[in-house]
């Protein structure tokens, strides 16, 4: 396992390396001066001139390049333009608030999705499985901002079960709780229609296999068979939906936050962009790219604890 | 998507895709509710029943009525003639994103395949590369660093679509290249251009095609929610997010300026969904649902 972790560790380094490449051309294709876009229109020839030098951009490009690396690689994403603190810590000053919606997210998705993807599946082409998929691609179709503008209209606004704007920042866990809730129901019903999905299509699979026939013959008794012989077997599929669905759960995450108004990533990009602030914007390129990075890393690590095949080849 | 399964013949292929769409029926209701939204697409200065731009100043954030059926905003705009022309700038970026995400992305998988060695990491590097970026965050890094432009906006959400079009057309290939009919092709003096767009490409075009009706619902929901944060097509020209965007300051007291075009949206995406995935189901059995 060790073994196998290292080198799947050791994989993920060019993909990395890759990655910040592909951000620093990214954002030397911005057109025009950097500088002069940070400043505005009146800025002076000094002004510029200094900020240009405090950005290292009158260095040739490779040396931007190697120091750009060597900063990002020791954990430095530089200072952010429009605060003039360092990026990494208007970074962590928001992570937790985006942290805890995505985990409650996860937890929602994964708990509600798994047990429905598998009534689903074992419930075929009845009521339960037509209305499930129904349900999932619904919950597929819709934007995430979307579904959280109605979900705000009605629950926040006609409603008055939760507040408007979910951003207590202090208050008892209860309140914290119900500031918590819509968000993180709105990220985790979307994300419980791709597991219920792939949990479904998954555990049909598993469960025309002949061992689960064999399994029945010998009289297990049926949660045991669904669950050790079937569920078991099916994880792999589901695993690898639900790493692949990271990407599309931060974007996601990012369009909740504004609509809620809740701080995390997400505002502090939509806040990046309003003042075009490229340092920021590159430093959470990096942040969102690595955290992907680091899911895809973690999945491979779990198929090897859910299935010792993996392990071996 | 099946990697190493050797594709099926161009014609089985066709006749499979066929039979799925007739036997799942809510791919019916898919294609017809397509169907309607590209043709409120086409004939929107016929169906809107006033211009799109136009203020009506006396009748600003108008709940609906029966002058305004789905009331009017703040700018005392209509908002039914504004979704029916939003349906124009959805279907047009999200078509034109994919057919330019669909052309490059297949090319490079194509050339990759066929080509191996160096080419191949080169660009199977990229696509890991593109893959690590979150699909919005991409998107909105480009779209911002381009400036905000129909144009950019596209070429922002083709950038975001290329990676999955790049995997599908290069399995196959990479299965291709060395059997008995290229091979012949070889014999005969045919250039690699000649196999690869004559002989090896036509063996896939189904599934590039289908994969890029399903990747096109993903670019449809990419652009309004570009609109959303205020990446899209400047204002005034409507798009539905952007007028969800504009709503939504009315959150408060006028509700319909988000709801309407919220479910202008799903409806779309939906319908692209239920023709998907009927889709899918053909060209891969391992998923099929029936």
């Amino acid at each position: 396992m060790i073994r196998f972790a290292i080198k799947r560790l050791l994989l993920a380094i060019p993909t990395l390396l890759a990655m910040l490449t592909a951000v620093f051309i990214l954002v030397r294709l911005v057109p025009g001066d950097p500088a002069a876009v940070m400043l505005g229109d009146q800025a002076s020839a000094e002004a510029l001139r200094a900020l240009r030098t405090q950005l290292g951009l009158d260095l040739p490009l490779y040396q931007q390049y190697l120091s750009f690396l060597g900063s990002v690689l020791s954990g430095d994403l530089g200072i952010a333009m429009s605060s003039g603190r360092p990026v990494l810590t208007e970074v962590m000053n928001v992570l937790p608030w985006t942290l805890q919606l995505t985990a409650a997210a996860i937890v929602i998705g994964t708990l509600m999705g798994l047990p429905l993807g598998v009534w689903a599946a074992l419930r075929r082409n009845a009521w339960p499985d037509y209305l499930g998929r129904m349900l999932s691609l619904t919950g597929l179709s819709f934007p995430a901002f979307v579904s959280a503008i109605l979900m705000l209209l009605v629950f926040a606004i006609h409603l008055g079960w939760f507040p408007v704007i979910s951003a207590a920042t202090t208050g008892s866990r209860t309140e914290q709780l119900r500031n918590l809730a819509l968000p993180a129901f709105n990220l985790g019903l979307i994300m419980m229609a791709y597991v219920m999905r792939v949990t479904r299509s998954s555990m049909l699979g598993v469960m025309s296999e002949d061992y689960i026939r064999t399994a029945r013959a010998k009289g297990i008794r049926p949660t045991r068979l669904i669950l050790r012989h079937g569920l078991r077997n099916a994880l792999i599929p589901i695993i690898t939906v639900v790493g692949l669905y990271f990407g599309t759960l931060i974007g996601n995450s990012v369009l909740t936050e504004i609509v809620f108004n809740r701080p995390g990533l997400g505002k502090l990009i939509l806040g990046a962009l309003n003042v075009r602030d490229y340092t920021l914007l590159q430093g959470l390129m990096i942040v969102f790219a690595s955290c992907v990075i680091l899911v895809n890393l973690l999945t491979d690590l779990i198929y090897g604890l859910v299935d010792p095949r993996v392990k071996y080849q | 998507m099946s990697a190493t399964a050797t594709p099926l013949p161009a014609a089985s292929r066709s006749y499979a895709l066929w039979a799925a769409l007739s036997r799942n029926r809510l791919s019916w209701v898919g294609l017809g509710l397509l169907l309607i939204i590209i043709l409120t697409a086409l004939l929107a200065p016929w169906l809107a029943p006033h211009d799109p731009l136009q203020q009506h100043i006396i009748a600003r954030l108008e709940p609906p009525s029966a002058e305004f059926w789905l009331g009017t905003d703040s700018y005392g705009r209509d908002v039914l003639s504004r979704i029916i022309y939003g349906t124009r700038i959805s279907l047009l970026v999200g078509f034109v994103a994919i057919m330019i995400a669909m052309l490059i992305g297949t090319t490079l998988g194509v050339l990759a395949g066929y080509l191996g060695g160096l080419f191949d990491r080169l660009v199977m590097g990229l696509v890991d590369v593109l893959l690590s970026f979150p699909t919005l965050v991409l998107g909105l890094m480009v779209a911002a660093m381009l400036g905000a432009s129909l144009e950019n906006l596209i070429i922002a959400i083709a950038i975001t679509e290329i990676a999955p079009f790049v995997r599908v057309a290069r399995a196959p290939t990479i299965a291709l290249r060395n059997r008995d009919f290229i091979e012949a092709g070889r014999a005969l003096g045919y250039g690699p251009g000649r196999l690869m767009g004559v002989h090896i490409l036509p063996n896939m075009i189904s599934d590039v095609i289908v994969l890029g009706s399903l990747w096109m619902a993903s670019a449809i929901r990419t652009e309004a929610s570009l609109s959303f944060i205020g990446l899209g097509v400047p204002p005034p020209t409507a798009t539905w997010g952007s007028m969800i965007r504009e709503g939504f300051e009315h959150i408060l007291d006028a509700w319909w300026l988000t709801v309407f075009p919220s479910l202008a949206i799903l409806l779309t995406v939906l319908a692209l969904n239920l023709l998907g995935d009927a889709l899918r189901d053909a060209i891969d059995p391992k998923l099929r649902s029936e």
